[in-house]
C-alpha cells in the first residue's frame, strides 16, 4: 500500500481553503479537513488507485460539510459563545455585504451554488470533475453556474440575494 | 462554426468566464461580445467576482498547514481512536462490573475489607486512570520528552522524592518517549513514564509513594488495560499496556529489575 502522506498533504492547503470558504470559521474550517482526511486515510487500503486523489479528497470533504449541515439543522444550530453575536450587529451583518466582498456574498448562496462556484471558479476542477464531486449531470452544473453566478451579482449589487435569507 | 453571427449559449458564455474555450470558440464568442455590450459587460463582471473570489482566498491557501492536519499526526490519530474506542466499551464494562461488585460487596463487610486491603489496588487504580488518559493524547502524551531524559528524571525524582531511573525496555520493543507529573493521592505526587513501541502502543509506568509492605507482583485487568503493580521500600510501581498478562509479566520484571536502587 503506497504512503497516503507525500500524495495528500501538497493538497491540503486547498483543502482548507475550500472548507473555511463553506464554513467562515478558521477553527470549523480545520475540523472539516481534519474529519476529511480522518476518513481519507481509514479508507486508504480500499480507494480505487486510479482515480483521482484531489477529486475524491474534495468529495469526501463535500459531503462531511452537507451532512453535518443536516444534522446541524436537525437537532438546531450550536453558536459558541463568543460567536453569538448581540441581535442588532447580526441583522447589520446580515444586512449589508461589501461590494467587494465576494466571499461574504458566496456566503449567502445555497450550499450547492457556493460549492459550485468554488470547485470551479477557485478550485480549478472541470466541469465534468465538478459534477462528479456534486454528483449532478454536467447538464445541471453548467446551468447551476449560471444561476449562481446571476445571484452572486444581484447580492453584490444589491447587498443581498432575492429570497434569501440566513436564518440566525 | 465560428461565425460571429450564431449567438453562443449561457454554457458557452459561462464557460468564456473560466476562461475554458478553445481558442476558434473564445474567438468566435468575444466577436459576439463585441456586439452585444450589455451581456459583454455582465461577463466581465463575472470574471472579475471570479477573480475578487480568488484573490480573497489566496492568504488562506498561503498559510502553513498547522501540525493537526498533517497526515503523520493524523495516522497516530486514527490508531489512537481505534483504541480508545476499543477502551470506552471496556470502560463501560469495568464500571458496569465494579458498579455490580461494589452493590455485591456492600451486603458482605468481610469480602469489602478484603478488597480494600489489597495494598496495590490504589496503585494499579491511579495507574490505570492516567495511562487511559494519556495513552491516546495524541498532541501531549508527555509533558517533557524523552530528548529532555536527564532533566525529566531528575524532575520526577525531586518530585517523587526518590531517585527515579527509566528502566530500558528497548529488548520488548518499547523505547521511552517522556513522562509527566501527576496528582497522586494522599501520600504526594505521582510520576508516570511513557514508552511506546514500533506500531505506536503505549506503555506506562507509573510511581506513587506508598505504605504498606513490600508486595508480589499483582495483576490487575481493567478493559484494555493490563496493570502489574507493586509495593517496595515505601514506593508503588504499575506497569500498565494494553497487553496480555503473558507479555506483561517479563516487561514488569525487567522495571522491577531496572529500578531496583541494589542493582
Amino acid at each position: 500500500m503506497t504512503d497516503p502522506g507525500p500524495l495528500i498533504e501538497p493538497l491540503i492547503p486547498a483543502l482548507r481553503r475550500y472548507a473555511y470558504a463553506l464554513r467562515r470559521d478558521h477553527a470549523a474550517a480545520d475540523d472539516l479537513v481534519q474529519d476529511t482526511l480522518e476518513r481519507a486515510l481509514s479508507r486508504w487500503s480500499t480507494r480505487r488507485q486510479e482515480g483521482d486523489l484531489r477529486a475524491w479528497l474534495f468529495t469526501i470533504l463535500r459531503n462531511l460539510h452537507v451532512g453535518s449541515h443536516r444534522a446541524a439543522a436537525r437537532r438546531g444550530v450550536a453558536v459558541a459563545f463568543d460567536e453569538a453575536d448581540l441581535p442588532g450587529v447580526a441583522a447589520a451583518q446580515d444586512a449589508a455585504v461589501e461590494a467587494n466582498d465576494v466571499l461574504g456574498a458566496v456566503g449567502q448562496l445555497p450550499e450547492d451554488q457556493k460549492s459550485l462556484l468554488l470547485l470551479v471558479g477557485v478550485e480549478d476542477f472541470s466541469y465534468d470533475e465538478a459534477a462528479r464531486i456534486l454528483d449532478v449531470p454536467l447538464g445541471t452544473v453548467m446551468s447551476r453556474l449560471s444561476r449562481a453566478r446571476r445571484a452572486l451579482r444581484s447580492i453584490l449589487e444589491g447587498g443581498r440575494a432575492p429570497l434569501l435569507r440566513r436564518v440566525k | 462554426m465560428s461565425s460571429p453571427d450564431i449567438t453562443p449559449g449561457e454554457e458557452e458564455l459561462q464557460a468564456w468566464v473560466d476562461d475554458r474555450l478553445d481558442p476558434s470558440r473564445r474567438t468566435a464568442v468575444e466577436a459576439w461580445l463585441a456586439a452585444h455590450p450589455a451581456e459583454r459587460e455582465r461577463l466581465l463582471l463575472e470574471r472579475r467576482q471570479r477573480a475578487a473570489l480568488r484573490a480573497q482566498l489566496q492568504a488562506k491557501f498561503d498559510e502553513p498547514v498547522p501540525a493537526r492536519l498533517r497526515v503523520a499526526t493524523l495516522q497516530a490519530g486514527v490508531r489512537a481512536r481505534r483504541l480508545r474506542r476499543v477502551g470506552a466499551v471496556a470502560a463501560a464494562l469495568a464500571l458496569f462490573l465494579v458498579g455490580a461488585g461494589a452493590g455485591w460487596l456492600a451486603h458482605d463487610p468481610r469480602l469489602a475489607t478484603v478488597a480494600a486491603a489489597a495494598p496495590t489496588a490504589p496503585i494499579a487504580q491511579g495507574a490505570t486512570a492516567a495511562w487511559r488518559t494519556f495513552v491516546v493524547e495524541v498532541a501531549h502524551p508527555v509533558e517533557v520528552g524523552a530528548a529532555q531524559e536527564g532533566h525529566l528524571l531528575q524532575w520526577l525524582s525531586k518530585r517523587l522524592g526518590r531517585p527515579l531511573k527509566a528502566p530500558d525496555l528497548q529488548p520488548f520493543g518499547y523505547r521511552l518517549i517522556g513522562g509527566r507529573l501527576l496528582p497522586g493521592s494522599a501520600d504526594g505526587a505521582a510520576a508516570q513514564l511513557m514508552y511506546e513501541d514500533e506500531a505506536g502502543r503505549r506503555l506506562t509506568l507509573y510511581v506513587q509513594a506508598a505504605r504498606g509492605t513490600e508486595t508480589a507482583f499483582r495483576f490487575q485487568r481493567d478493559g484494555d488495560a493490563a496493570t502489574f503493580a507493586w509495593i517496595d521500600q515505601g514506593f508503588g510501581f504499575a506497569v500498565t499496556a494494553s497487553a496480555s498478562r503473558e507479555e506483561l509479566l517479563p516487561i514488569a520484571e525487567a522495571v522491577y529489575r531496572g529500578l531496583s536502587p541494589r542493582t
